[in-house]
C-alpha cells in the first residue's frame, strides 16, 4: 500500500506550460501567490480565478488532477472557512445562541476559501508540469546568486535530488520490514497510541540503521565517480531562458500589477 | 598498469589496529580479467578500494598508471582511470533518472553538455539500457541497476573497472547479465577488469585469480592452476567450481584428470 505514494506528481506533457523553463515557472507561482495577498475585492478575486483556469487549461492536465490536490487540505480549508464566517463582526444575518454568521464574514470566507483553494492548484500546477529533477535544478539555478552571502545551492539541490532517489527505495524497505513484522505477529493496527508507536520502534530502527548504510556506500559511490561539489561540474541538461520565458515573465509582472490596479480602482 | 608495492592497511579504531591488506605486492596488467577470491573479511574491498584512492595506502604505494594515489593533485585523474562498481545496486545510483544516473559521473568531469550526452547514450547502449533511459532507477530490477552503474562508469571512459561483488544481491538472471556485461567490457573495449568475488563460476572466466587470505596473497595462478589445488582451497573455507569438484570425484573410476571448469570441458573429456 504504501508503494502507491508517489513523489512528485509530473504528468508527462507537451504544452506550453510543460515546456517553460523551471525558473519561469518557480517564478510565475510567486508572482501568483503575492498577487493573491494584494487582491481585496470581488474584481481583483475574478482576475485570480479567471488567470488560474486560463493556465489550468493552458497546460491541458485534466481538473481531477487537480481535486485531488485539494483533497488533502479540504479539512484546512472548511475550517479557516468557517472560522472566517463566525469570527467576523458585521451586519449579523444568522443567530444562534453565541454564534452568528454576518453578511461580512460570508463574503470574508468566501474569499479565503478562494484563495486557499488557488493557491494549492496554482502550486500543483507547477508540480504537475515540472519533473522534480528539473524542478531542483531550476531552485539550484535561482539560488545562485546568493552563494555570495553564503546560501549552499548546489549543496541543498544535491541533497534534494538524493531526497527524491531515495525516498521511493526507503518506503519499498519499510513496506518490506512492516511485512516481516506482521508476519511475525506484530499488530499495527490496534491498541491505544502508546502501543501502536512502541509497535513501529522494530520498523524504524533497522529503517534507520538501513538508511545510514545506504548513506555511506552513496556517499561513496559519489567519490568514487569523481564527485568533488558543484565547482567545474557540468550537466546533460542546461537549462536555458527561451522567448517564451521572457513572454511568461512578462505575463507575471502584468499579472502583479493588475492585482494592485485592482485594490487601488475599486 | 596498477602497481601495488608493498601495500598495507590498517584501520586503527578504539578496539586497537586492524591490519586489513598486509604487505601484497602485486601488478595489474592493462587489458586483463583478474579475478580476486576469499572469505569474508580478508581485505578485498580495503584493497579494492585502494586502486582508486577512496583509501591511501598506511604503508608501501599505489601506482595508477605512472600515478601515485597518494598524489592529490592526480585525484581526479586516478578516479577517472580506475572505475569502480560496488555491491549494492541501489546504494550507487544518486539521481532520479537512469540517464542523469548515468551522466553523474561524466558531469563531475565538466564536459561539454552535447559531449555528455554523446557518451550518456553510447554507454547506456553498451549495456543495453538505452529503452529505460527516462526511468527511475527503483523501478529496475537489480541487474538492471547493476548495469546502469556500470553505464556510469564506462561512460567517464576508465581503463579499468573495479567490480566489489557486484552479483552478490542479485538473482541468477541479474548475475548472468551482470557477468556478460562484464565480459563484453573485457573483450570488446578492452577495459580491464578486476572482479571480486564469492562466486567460483565467476572466477572461471578470469585470466587470473588471486586467492587472499588474511590480508595477504595466498596464492594465484590461471583458474586451472587455482582450482587443481582444491585442498589448499578448502583449507581457506573456499569452494571449487561444481563442475571441477564432480570431476575429482569421479577421477579414478573415468580417468579424466582434475583441470575441468566448465561443463564443456567436463562433456568433452567424459566422450573421450
Ligand atoms: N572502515 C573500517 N574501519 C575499521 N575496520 C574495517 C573497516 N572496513 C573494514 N574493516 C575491517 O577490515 C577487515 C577487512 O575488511 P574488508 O571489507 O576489506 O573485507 P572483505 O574481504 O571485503 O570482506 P567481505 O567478503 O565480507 O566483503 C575486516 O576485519 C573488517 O572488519
Ligand atoms: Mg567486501
Amino acid at each position: 500500500m504504501l508503494r502507491d505514494v508517489t513523489i512528485g506528481q509530473y504528468l508527462p506533457g507537451n504544452s506550453l506550460l510543460h515546456r517553460l523553463d523551471p525558473r519561469s515557472k518557480i517564478n510565475g507561482v510567486l508572482f501568483f501567490m503575492i498577487s493573491l495577498f494584494v487582491i481585496n475585492n470581488m474584481v481583483g478575486y475574478w482576475l485570480m480565478v479567471i488567470s488560474a483556469v486560463g493556465m489550468i487549461l493552458l497546460s491541458r492536465i485534466p481538473l481531477k488532477y487537480f481535486l485531488k490536490g485539494i483533497k488533502p487540505l479540504l479539512l484546512i480549508i472548511i475550517l479557516t472557512v468557517i472560522l472566517q464566517a463566525l469570527m467576523t463582526p458585521g451586519e449579523i444575518i444568522w443567530q444562534w445562541k453565541f454564534l452568528h454568521v454576518t453578511k461580512e464574514g460570508l463574503i470574508q470566507a468566501l474569499f479565503m476559501g478562494t484563495r486557499l483553494v488557488l493557491l494549492v492548484s496554482i502550486t500543483s500546477l507547477l508540480t504537475l508540469t515540472t519533473t522534480p529533477i528539473v524542478l531542483t535544478e531550476g531552485i539550484e539555478k535561482m539560488l545562485n546568486p546568493f552563494k555570495v552571502i553564503g546560501v549552499p545551492a548546489h549543496e541543498l539541490a544535491m541533497m534534494m535530488t538524493i531526497a527524491l532517489r531515495f525516498i521511493p527505495t526507503l518506503i519499498e524497505e519499510t513496506d518490506k520490514i512492516m511485512k516481516a513484522q506482521a508476519a511475525r505477529g506484530a499488530d499495527f493496527e490496534s491498541g491505544n497510541l502508546i502501543k501502536r508507536v512502541n509497535a513501529l520502534i522494530p520498523i524504524l530502527v533497522p529503517l534507520f540503521l538501513s538508511a545510514l548504510k545506504r548513506a555511506e556506500d552513496l556517499a561513496t559511490a559519489m567519490e568514487a565517480r569523481g564527485y568533488h561539489g558543484g565547482e567545474g561540474r557540468t550537466r546533460l541538461k542546461e537549462l536555458h531562458f527561451a522567448g517564451k520565458d521572457y513572454g511568461a515573465f512578462g505575463m507575471a509582472v502584468i499579472l502583479l500589477l493588475a492585482a494592485i490596479a485592482t485594490r487601488v480602482l475599486f | 598498469m596498477i602497481q601495488l608495492e608493498n601495500l598495507t592497511h590498517t584501520y586503527s579504531s578504539e578496539q586497537g589496529k586492524n591490519v586489513a591488506v598486509d604487505n601484497i605486492s602485486l601488478e595489474i596488467h592493462k587489458g586483463e580479467h583478474l579475478a580476486i577470491l576469499g572469505q569474508n573479511g580478508c581485505g578485498k574491498s580495503t584493497l579494492a578500494k585502494h586502486l582508486n584512492a577512496l583509501l591511501l595506502p598506511t604503508a608501501g604505494r599505489v601506482i595508477v598508471e605512472g600515478m601515485d594515489t597518494k598524489d592529490e593533485s592526480k585525484l581526479w585523474q586516478i578516479r577517472q582511470t580506475v572505475g569502480m562498481v560496488f555491491q549494492n545496486p541501489d546504494n550507487q545510483l544518486v539521481a532520479t533518472t537512469v540517464e542523469e544516473d548515468c551522466a553523474f559521473g561524466v558531469e563531475n568531469l565538466g564536459l561539454e553538455p552535447k559531449l555528455i550526452r554523446q557518451r550518456v547514450d553510447e554507454a547506456l547502449a553498451t549495456v543495453g539500457m538505452s529503452e529505460f533511459k527516462e526511468k527511475a532507477p527503483h523501478l529496475l530490477s537489480g541487474g538492471q541497476k547493476q548495469r546502469v552503474a556500470i553505464a556510469g562508469i564506462i561512460a567517464m571512459r576508465p581503463q579499468y573497472i573495479v567490480f566489489d561483488e557486484p552479483t552478490a544481491m542479485l538473482d541468477p538472471h541479474g548475475r548472468s547479465e551482470v557477468i556478460q556485461t562484464m565480459q563484453k567490457l573485457n573483450k570488446e573495449e578492452n577495459i580491464t577488469i578486476i572482479n571480486i568475488t564469492h562466486f567460483m563460476e565467476e572466477a572461471v572466466l578470469a585470466d587470473r585469480v588471486v586467492v587472499m587470505d588474511k590480508g595477504k596473497i595466498a596464492f594465484m595462478g590461471t583458474p586451472k592452476e587455482v582450482f587443481r589445488q582444491v585442498e589448499r582451497l578448502k583449507a581457506l573455507h573456499l569452494d571449487v567450481p561444481v563442475v571441477t569438484e564432480l570431476a575429482q570425484a569421479i577421477g579414478a573410476e573415468t580417468g579424466i584428470d582434475g583441470d575441468i571448469l566448465t561443463i564443456e570441458e567436463l562433456v568433452v573429456s567424459l566422450c573421450r
